[in-house]
């Protein structure tokens, strides 16, 4: 008795040989982006210590800035914008920004944990590893982020149904960038080593050069320059907008401190559009740089 | 039954000046459990990853189930389930999930995933713990959850690389009968690797492999029987009067480990009486047994294959943990 034949008089008719791998390989998007999904909720504390951080930096920043920046400044009175109101979007993109690249680059850990070969030896195409683990990466960081939008009442943020429907998308952006970042820095790297380095020389400047902490106005023109050449900054800078789009501030105010390309504000889409297309070409590195492998 | 489905000819591994993999040529036939046995850095795993496509071969050729390894990877993949030497299991994951993710990725059709799993996880025995976490499995029950995921997809050929390493014995003699379990169910061809010599004696052809090349092939008492007759083995407190004393009495060239002599005769039963009425050296103990595959190797090659250490890699793992705990 062999397998064949064992397996033979079943149900379906089944296809002996060749499988669909375009077919299978969108299975296999689904299952990878389905698993992130389940260890995401699976992990608890993970995600309990992930909204601590960026409460924490609420707190810290937005009560401690608040009160020195309050009168003089671009914040504050006279009806403007308070520090803790500016920051509030820019900590949103934050959790945004660390949470997709670290949720990507757990591929990385795959790697050093086995489990990538599992995947890698299946019968499919390499790109759904890429697509699946940047989706995964996209997926949770929208979640993180939108669960902040709870703590807009704290700090005097309103915001409307049409607002929070508007947001989704914008995070949706900004995520898939960021997470297609993730991939591609993770398909270069063989080993945990380089973590570190990428945490330091590539995060942390990406996250405090987007224009999350502090306007992206009145900077050293050196400054100037590699905010605009931030992708974040491309996905911070709407998400601010139209966060703060309800909570009876003028649009002027925001958008003067926002990102201006030579003293114009971009429109929101083209915003959004650069951050997607960023997301898109990384992908495509990535894609490209997993097939090489091996 | 007696169809090969793997079949290699002069496969050639180097890596740059180093040649791990020096022209193997191997048949396996349908139904089989083949062992393919040899030390740490013989070539083992450089020629399983060859077979499932894993790595190139520099040279020769191998078809598995019938297809060219080269020439369509694809579908061999498809045919051939894989046991990783290293873990390769998602530990966050439960053990029902990692087998619904692997049913997922080798296109196990929808409506038989269920039933595959479930048969699956009954057949090795896990059929309780399948929705608890694998962080918290055992060694050997992760393991077998590594067998069921290779069967889930109904290959035809099951390859394991050292399935057993670093098991306790009791582990993996359960493992041996789960092997054999599968096998007697679905028919499946077993490929294996292994380093542990007791173990091959429960395949039903081996391949004795040393520094890249295949030094012996058969099943388990062909070999045995190159050794021809028995193995008797004694310790004295002067072995090298004992040596030489055996030489020129019983005309046998004992072999000597320390204070161990050993020598292989046609007939122990009749030759320990001899060597206990002619030595007038000191003898402490005396043993007499059927060779074991330990022999065929010690013969074939002129060294033993020692209980093997923890791999490198396992080394650094267990070192790793240590320093940093659980990690993910």
């Amino acid at each position: 008795m062999s397998v064949e034949t064992a397996a033979a008089p079943k149900v379906a008719p089944r296809a002996p040989a060749p499988i669909d791998t375009r077919a299978a390989s969108l299975r296999a998007v689904y299952i990878i982006w389905y698993r992130d999904i389940l260890r995401y909720w699976r992990d608890r504390w993970r995600l309990v210590a992930s909204l601590a951080q960026p409460l924490l930096f609420l707190v810290v920043f937005g009560s401690g800035l608040s009160s020195s920046l309050g009168s003089g400044g671009v914040f504050g009175s006279r009806g403007g914008l308070s520090y803790i109101q500016f920051v509030f979007p820019g900590i949103i993109g934050m959790s945004i920004l660390f949470t997709s690249i670290f949720g990507a680059m757990s591929i990385v850990w795959d790697r050093e944990f086995g489990f990538l070969k599992e995947v890698l030896v299946a019968p499919i195409d390499r790109w759904a590893v890429a697509i699946g683990k940047a989706l995964g990466g996209t997926t949770q960081a929208m979640i993180q982020g939108l669960i902040l939008l709870v703590l807009a009442p704290f700090v005097g943020v309103k915001l409307s149904l049409l607002t929070i429907l508007a947001i989704v998308p914008l995070a949706a952006v900004l995520a898939f960038g960021l997470s297609a970042f993730g991939v591609m820095l993770a398909s270069m790297m063989k080993s945990l080593q380089g973590f570190q380095v990428v945490m330091n020389f590539l995060m942390m400047p990406m996250f405090f050069l987007s224009g999350a902490l502090f306007p992206l106005t009145n900077l050293p023109s050196w400054m100037t320059f590699l905010t605009r050449i931030d992708p974040a900054s491309y996905g911070i800078d709407p998400l601010r907008r139209v966060v703060l789009s309800d909570s009876g501030l003028s649009s002027a105010a925001i958008d003067r401190l926002g990102l201006t390309i030579n003293g114009q504000v971009l429109p929101i889409p083209l915003e959004a559009g650069i951050m997607l297309a960023f997301g898109v070409v990384l992908l495509g590195i990535a894609v490209v740089m997993f097939q090489r492998r091996d | 039954m007696s169809e090969a489905v793997i079949e290699a000819k002069g496969l050639v591994k180097k890596y740059g000046q180093l040649e791990a993999v020096r022209g193997i040529d191997l048949e396996v036939k349908q139904g089989e459990i083949f062992g393919f046995l040899g030390p740490n850095g013989a070539g083992k795993s450089t020629t399983i990853s060859m077979l499932c496509t894993l790595l190139k071969p520099t040279a020769g050729s191998a078809s598995v189930a019938g297809i060219d390894v080269m020439h369509d990877p694809a579908r061999v993949r498809q045919r051939i389930g894989l046991v990783f030497q290293d873990p390769s299991l998602d530990d966050q994951l439960t053990g029902r999930e990692n087998l619904e993710f692997h049913a997922f990725i080798y296109s196990v059709p929808a409506e038989h995933r269920r039933e595959r799993i479930d048969k699956m996880l009954e057949l090795l025995q896990l059929t309780d713990r399948a929705g608890s976490q694998v962080r918290t499995y055992s060694g050997g029950m992760k393991r077998r959850l590594e067998i069921a995921r290779g069967m889930l997809h109904e290959p035809q050929i099951l390859f394991l690389d050292e399935p057993t390493l670093g098991l306790d014995p009791q582990t993996r003699r359960n493992i041996w009968t789960h092997l054999n379990d599968l096998r007697a169910r679905t028919g499946v061809t077993i490929f294996m690797t292994t380093h542990y010599m007791d173990e091959a004696e429960y395949c039903d052809r081996i391949a004795i492999i040393d520094k890249g090349q295949i030094v012996a092939q058969g099943t388990p008492d062909q070999l045995k029987a190159m050794v021809g007759g028995d193995v008797v083995t004694m310790t004295s407190s002067k072995p090298e009067d004992a040596l030489e004393e055996i030489q020129k009495v019983l005309g046998v060239v004992p072999t000597r480990d320390d204070g161990t002599l050993r020598m292989e005769v046609q007939d122990g039963r009749k030759f320990v009486p001899r060597l206990v009425r002619e030595l007038t050296v000191p003898v402490d103990t005396i043993s007499l047994r059927r060779p074991s595959l330990d022999d065929v190797f010690l013969k074939l090659t002129g060294r033993a294959i020692r209980e093997e250490e923890a791999s490198d890699r396992e080394r650094m793992r267990a070192m790793a943990s240590r320093w940093m705990g659980r990690r993910r």
